[in-house]
């Protein structure tokens, strides 16, 4: 429907903001002052006026963007591929060289985001003058592209061979450095909007986002009476101030600095980097013994030795001296209900009530009675969220109460002594050879194997 | 059944019941609010106008907390060294654009997806093809993996996501299994698991985003709000765990109450469209990139953007953002090819990388942060790593 019309009539929005910021750069780089020095170049017998070398190019970006030679050859190759900037000297390869190639400005009649989008009848009239120049001898791709526009827009044939005589015949009056540089700028335009097969398609933005489809039916009253609501939400809620906030984000990049693998390295090593993989056997869901790192972590915040399969049993364990492991329980089946499949919700929560809430339940939570009493009405008419109050004041209850106690605990500083710290693997004398990478189980076999091992105990059992 | 939307209508599929009291818009936050109340005879330019008033003003608010700036809190930390990051996995076999990659938990297995509708499932440790599915429609945007590893979900032109569990045996067709989960009347743009195998997170072109069971297919939850196509999503790594933020081509990042489908945050700082965003570890704040060439960070308890990572010799368009474990860095896929790593601190670039020969479209970071993939339009996958 409305779609191809806005790939032809609009512009691609993504590559205007592209188009138009090159444009800036390539203005910025022809300012009378601060702009490139341009100077005439020598091709064969003839000279060009205002031209440039590749090296020009990229000692200015270097200069006014600050960057190193790399980036800078870079920025000017995408300038160069976007057809900003054309070469001379091989004018079919639209490619920075770093060296003393020369290169000219390409004249804004040129510039795709002028001419947009390019037209067959350009195009075929562009290939009519070529294969006129070059007595037939066009490159194969274009000799196919002449012949389907041939079939295709035949009805204006004529127009398009006395487009091109035309065009030839005027371009014979001009002066030969002149024509050398229309048809080098002509030759960029096409290489771009009609590119050779092989060559990358710089205009390809992948899929359309059709955003603008529906603008006049989307923007409608309940649309923004949508987004008045949103917006006195946001008016009433409580905003903490910058120097508070900001101080978090360095706190925590402190804090987990030494876990950060890319920052700090990985002990015994990067299993990217040596090919070993005892980093990923030391840190398994469950081992023997934990590595330091690991346990360290349970302390930075509840989450994380929730979030830790080993330090949830770990905390368990805690929590089972201390005679209330009930609240880690509940906590855990209230998470399998909100994660779990709709389908078994009603049944989960009726086990959590009989297990948990009832009165004289074996595992019986001590929640306060507003939320006991409204959780109790709640679970009349089960649905995934009807647990949420309680498990958030058990877990609140936990995180306050018994995680610190925790930390305290022997438990927990005896885990912390007994931890690994790996040696670190000294790099190997030749790094050429390349270790053996070895495969590991897949998570399914994983599953598959344990369900297996559990299928036998019961029947053993 | 999914049913075509009348014309005029925003929601795409099943309406939601509009709130009930609309006449009296009573924010239950801000009491002296309560009694204003919206002219009965309200025309589209007068709700737009007072819509617009509203946005004015909470910038105004936000504004009057904001007593310093990310880099000069970060004065005092030290600066960040030289980095020189290598590539030291490259996944081939895709045979045409990779749109969309995510990592298994267990840190070393990826699925990717392809413009040519192929789903591919590797170690990329050894750089094995494990499984290999073909979608039945072109431009996969979107793959997940299963938190368990034992499933990966994915979708894309044929605005469905579908969940297609991992076989043991090699020689399975995978297609067998597929399941159909989510329906949308546009492509999906992204998709997500929860934090089980069981709930799915979709966002789409169609403009909304919605939460699935995945055993049912059911719809658990549509989210309204944004103006236009919905790129992409992430789920909020929080303790209560019950928000998601979306970014779109209306340029706003929405942060979301999973429960209750409301739209609690908004953010519209970007010039362009926002194609991906990330939570920051600690999840009180995300990462957002955009066709206009910035990453920004925006900070929810402040309720405002908080920093701009930008450049002026950077002016192509920003697809895929994820942070190292810490926070500190921020990386950075971009549609020139290269990946730029960001100072979260301090604002300044540290790194450009060079390798890929076509757009970066995708980037994530591993599990357990010991190195971060990208996916290309250059038909690969890159595994980079740190070398000290």
């Amino acid at each position: 429907m409305t779609i191809n019309t806005m790939a032809k009539g609009g512009w691609q929005r993504e590559q205007t903001i592209c188009f138009r910021k090159m444009e800036k750069m390539i203005v910025a780089m022809q300012d009378p002052d601060m702009g490139m020095k341009l100077r005439n170049q020598r091709l064969l017998i003839t000279v060009i006026p205002h031209a440039m070398t590749g090296h020009d190019i990229i000692i200015w970006l270097i200069h006014k963007y600050s960057v190193c030679e790399e980036e800078a050859l870079h920025l000017g190759g995408m300038l160069v591929k976007y057809g900003y900037i054309y070469p001379l000297k091989e004018p079919r390869s639209l490619v920075l060289q770093p060296d003393e190639s020369p290169y000219r400005f390409q004249t804004p009649y040129f510039w795709t985001s002028t001419r947009w989008p390019a037209s067959e009848l350009d195009y075929a009239i562009y290939l009519a003058k070529k294969n006129i120049r070059k007595q037939g001898e066009l490159m194969e791709y274009e000799k196919e592209r002449y012949s389907l526009l041939h079939k295709k827009i035949n009805h204006t044939w004529d127009f398009v061979v006395m487009q091109a005589r035309e065009q030839l015949r005027a371009s014979k009056q001009r002066r030969k450095a002149d024509r050398i540089v229309l048809e080098c700028q002509e030759q960029a335009y096409w290489l771009i909007n009609r590119p050779p097969p092989g060559v990358h398609n710089m205009l390809d933005v992948g899929l359309e986002r059709q955003n603008n489809f529906n603008l006049r039916a989307t923007l409608n009253s309940d649309f923004y009476k949508n987004e008045i609501e949103v917006h006195r939400r946001a008016l009433g809620r409580n905003r903490v101030k910058s120097s508070i906030c900001l101080e978090g984000f360095l706190k925590y990049s402190e804090q987990y600095q030494n876990h950060d693998p890319i920052m700090q390295g990985c002990l015994p090593s990067n299993p990217w980097i040596s090919d070993d993989t005892a980093h990923w056997t030391m840190n398994t869901e469950m081992v023997p013994v934990p590595t330091r790192l690991r346990v360290e972590r349970w302390s930075f915040s509840f989450m994380e030795l929730l979030n830790d399969a080993m330090g949830r049993q770990e905390f368990m364990l805690y929590l089972e001296k201390e005679f209330s492991a009930e609240n880690l329980y509940f906590w855990q089946a209230c998470e399998e209900i909100r994660h779990g499949e709709s389908s078994k919700i009603v049944e989960k929560v009726e086990e959590v009530y009989k297990n948990f809430l009832a009165p004289g339940a074996a595992r019986w939570v001590n929640i306060d009675s507003k939320t006991m009493d409204k959780t109790l009405e709640g679970i009349k008419q089960p649905h995934r969220f009807v647990l949420d109050d309680a498990q958030m004041h058990i877990y609140f209850l936990m995180k306050k109460d018994s995680y610190p106690r925790y930390l305290k605990s022997d438990l927990y500083k005896n885990m912390l002594a007994k931890a690994i710290v790996p040696q670190e693997t000294k790099k190997s004398v030749f790094p050429f050879m390349r270790r053996q990478r070895h495969s590991s189980p897949s998570p399914a076999q994983a599953v598959a194997q344990a369900t297996e091992e559990e299928g036998r105990h019961k029947g053993a059992g | 059944s999914c049913d075509f939307a009348p014309s005029g209508s925003f929601s795409p599929f099943r309406r939601l019941p509009l709130p009930a009291k609309r006449k009296y818009m009573r924010s239950p936050l801000s009491p002296e609010m309560a009694t204003q109340e919206v002219p009965l005879n309200e025309t589209l330019a007068h709700l737009k106008t007072e819509s617009e008033t509203l946005k004015l003003k909470l910038e105004e608010e936000r504004a009057k907390l904001h007593d310093v700036e990310l880099h000069q809190v970060a004065e005092k930390v030290e600066g960040l060294g030289q980095f020189v990051m290598k590539t030291r996995r490259t996944l081939k076999g895709h045979g045409n654009k990779v749109l969309c990659m995510d990592w298994c938990k267990d840190k070393r297995r990826i699925v990717s997806s392809s413009q040519d509708g192929k789903v591919i499932v590797w170690d990329a440790f050894t750089t094995n093809k494990e499984h290999a599915v073909t979608m039945p429609c072109t431009w996969v945007m979107a793959c997940a993996y299963a938190p368990s590893g034992c499933a990966v979900a994915c979708g894309g032109l044929d605005n469905k996501c579908s969940v297609y569990p991992l076989s043991l045996d090699k020689n399975e067709n995978l297609a067998a299994k597929k399941k159909s989960v989510a329906m949308h009347t546009n492509y999906l743009s992204a998709c997500s698991f929860t934090n089980s195998d069981m709930q799915i997170l979709t966002s789409s072109g169609d403009g909304t985003c919605a939460l699935w069971d995945v055993e049912s297919g059911q719809l658990l939850q549509s989210f309204h709000g944004h103006a236009a196509d919905v790129l992409c999503l992430d789920l909020a790594p929080s303790e209560t765990g019950n928000t998601f933020v979306s970014g779109g081509c209306d340029k706003k990042a929405n942060v979301w109450d999973m429960r209750s489908g409301q739209c609690i945050q908004s953010f519209e700082t970007h010039e362009s469209d926002i194609n991906s965003v990330r939570y920051y570890p600690s999840g009180d704040a995300f990462a957002s990139g955009s066709d206009d060439a910035t990453c920004r960070l925006y900070d929810l308890r402040a309720d405002r953007e908080v920093a701009i990572y930008s450049k002026e010799s950077i002016i192509f368009g920003v697809s895929s953002v994820d942070f190292s474990l810490s926070g500190r860095l921020l990386f950075g896929g971009y549609n020139d090819y290269t990946i730029n790593v960001w100072d979260v601190l301090k604002g300044t670039r540290v790194s450009i990388l060079f390798g890929h020969e076509n757009r970066v479209s995708t980037l994530r970071v591993s599990p357990d942060g010991t190195a971060f993939c990208t996916g290309s339009w250059d038909h690969t996958l890159r595994v980079w790593i740190l070398m000290c």
